[in-house]
């Protein structure tokens, strides 16, 4: 048993190792992904797009308290 | 144009922008995955190394599009807590649990064996590269049910009871949310729509190949099977599109009468098989809806209710009622609607005043008058209308295109098993110009489901401008702009990247 679980682990990573390695295409790929996450969660999420009732409210308590009072408010 | 209004508005326009865009990516991949591995199904059974080539090649522009289409989705996710937080937390219960559902699913099932699929060739045994590559295309699916139940929710809310303590809708029957009939229609339409547009791509690009007298025996076996795998799609996609128009009949009637443009609500009603709108009619009155029309009797009867004689209710009915088909007006519906508001506003004034007998009858009020809460809101009867000439057009759209791959499939079919295919280049000009078309009845069929149910974000529960977040328009306006861009230059990456491998062929890369 104590031989078994690093080999495995081994095999594990020697497969995604040798897979990313022998990619082709798949750089480009990878690279686009990357770019692309960075793009979505470094600046539009963190920039643009705030979580508008966790910011503003502490509990769900006022934050149901919120939305009941714009559900009801007299337009 | 008041704020509020340029608020909806631009928010609409930046959810409508990510989700058309997401959905380009989307369908290629739920019916790519299902050609590889049908194809692969083929290798394994026959040890045939042509189609190995042939399954590795179309493995990777699988790759390119899963890649530059990954996470498009979750632009969507921020949108719900930045621009839409009043319905996010108003479904928030409903949504949570097929979402955490998919994320994991999507994450263990589909990273773990596209890891296999791509780099275990010549690693692990042929059985097990293939099962793989199955539950690839299983577990890829099975993602896109959570998030479609979670539309069909939306559609017609089921399973749910909202609470006027919290503000939020609670979870009662998981099973009636799963089983809810307008999402499992949804999906199974869904699906299988992306089921056709992948066959419609492997068969354009191997016309391609065909046109360029260039690898002909793996575009002919790949041709093989899109085309059988298309026309397999293509009959599955008519019933699971009459079981989602029997749905959107039976609990949403306003959708299907702009789908047809139908004002006037009769027996026998026809669907139009060509026709073009009438732009000057107006709501209630006498003027004719269609400039011309061609209509098929008694079709749109069976297809809402699958009864050549049924009633369907037309717009007219919907905004008017009709007392013989036990129809409610939308002024009726809109006076239970405030009455559920107002009632709603005294249980939680009462509450904080610790007056209870009070709040438990204004509570009582409320759900009495609840199904039509978000009649409350709406300003004018014609409000619940949606926009007839987008619904109709893009719902007539797609059924035409659908049609027409059909009969593309056969063609393709029977002339690749004469052995004829390559003489047909009239043929194969029709299927590689037929690729944008399959992306084109993708997304009519998103606008018809998404327009024809306004104004509702919930259906009868939430209009849209109620569902929007309190920002400032200017920021969702910059945003949808900054998302064009992005949105933009990712589909011209996919495009060159894909073009590039096209043109390298399934003997290159």
């Amino acid at each position: 048993m104590k031989i078994i679980i690093p080999k495995i682990f081994k095999s594990i990573y020697t497969f995604y190792y040798d897979g990313f390695a022998n990619m082709k295409t798949g750089k480009t790929l990878w690279l686009l992904i990357a770019v692309k996450l960075f793009i979505m969660f470094a600046i539009l999420k963190w920039l643009f797009f705030p979580n508008v009732l966790q910011e503003k409210f502490q509990t769900d308590k006022q934050r149901s308290a919120y939305i009941l009072q714009q559900l009801t408010k007299d337009k | 144009m008041e704020h509020s209004d340029l608020l909806v508005d631009w928010s609409r326009a930046q959810f409508a922008l990510t989700a058309l865009y997401h959905w380009i990516f989307v369908p290629l991949t739920l019916g790519l995955t299902f050609i590889v591995a049908i194809m692969e199904s083929i290798y394994v059974k026959t040890g045939d190394q042509k189609w190995k080539t042939t399954t590795k090649y179309w493995m990777g522009l699988l790759a390119i599009n899963f890649a530059i289409g990954l996470a498009t989705g979750i632009i969507m996710e921020f949108e719900f807590g930045t621009n839409w937080s009043n319905y996010s937390w108003i479904v928030g219960d409903i949504f949570g649990a097929p979402l955490a559902i998919e994320g994991l699913m999507a994450f263990f099932m589909e990273s773990t064996f596209f890891a296999v699929m791509f780099f275990g060739w010549n690693k692990v045994s042929k059985k097990m590269h293939l099962t793989s590559t199955w539950l690839v295309a299983i577990g890829s699916n099975l993602s896109a049910l959570w998030i479609l139940l979670a539309n069909g929710w939306m559609q017609h809310p089921v399973g749910m009871h909202f609470n006027p303590d919290t503000a939020r809708n609670e979870m009662e029957n998981f099973w009636e949310v799963i089983f809810n009939p307008n999402g499992v229609s949804k999906f199974l339409h869904t699906v299988s729509s992306g089921y056709v547009l992948a066959s419609l791509f492997v068969l354009g690009i191997s016309a391609w190949y065909l046109l360029k007298k260039r690898d002909i025996q793996f575009a002919r076996r790949s041709i093989l099977v899109a085309a059988s795998f298309g026309l397999l799609s293509s009959l599955y996609l008519v019933t699971t599109g009459d079981e989602s128009a029997h749905q959107v009949a039976l609990t949403q009637p306003m959708k299907l009468a702009s789908m047809e443009g139908l004002y006037d609500g009769e027996k026998r009603a026809g669907i139009v098989a060509v026709g073009l709108l009438n732009e000057s009619k107006k709501i209630g009155d006498d003027t004719e809806s269609f400039l011309f029309s061609f209509e098929i009797p008694g079709a749109l009867s069976f297809l809402g209710y699958h009864d050549m004689n049924a009633f369907v209710p037309g717009i007219d009915d919907l905004v008017y009622g009709n007392k013989e088909h036990n129809i409610i007006s939308i002024s009726d519906k809109m006076l239970q609607g405030k009455l559920a508001l107002k009632a709603l506003r005294e249980y939680k004034d009462y509450k904080k005043e610790h007056n209870m007998p009070a709040a438990t009858k204004a509570l009582k009020v409320f759900e009495a008058n609840q199904k039509y809460m978000g009649y409350g809101y709406l300003k004018n009867p014609k409000d619940a209308v949606p926009d007839v000439s987008l619904s109709f057009y893009s719902f007539h759209t797609m059924v035409g295109l659908g049609t027409w791959f059909i009969l593309l499939f056969i063609l393709a079919l029977y002339y690749v098993m004469t052995n004829e295919i390559e003489k047909k280049k009239w043929l194969l000009y029709l299927a590689v110009a037929t690729i944008p078309l399959g992306y084109v009845a993708q997304e009519c069929g998103w606008i018809t489901a998404e327009v024809g149910r306004q104004p509702w974000a919930i259906q009868d529960m939430l209009p849209v401008g109620m569902a929007t977040s309190n920002v400032a328009a200017t920021s969702v306006m910059i945003t949808f702009w900054l998302f064009a861009v992005l949105f933009t230059a990712l589909l011209i990456a996919e495009a060159k990247i894909m073009l590039k491998q096209i043109k390298i062929g399934p003997e290159g890369d």
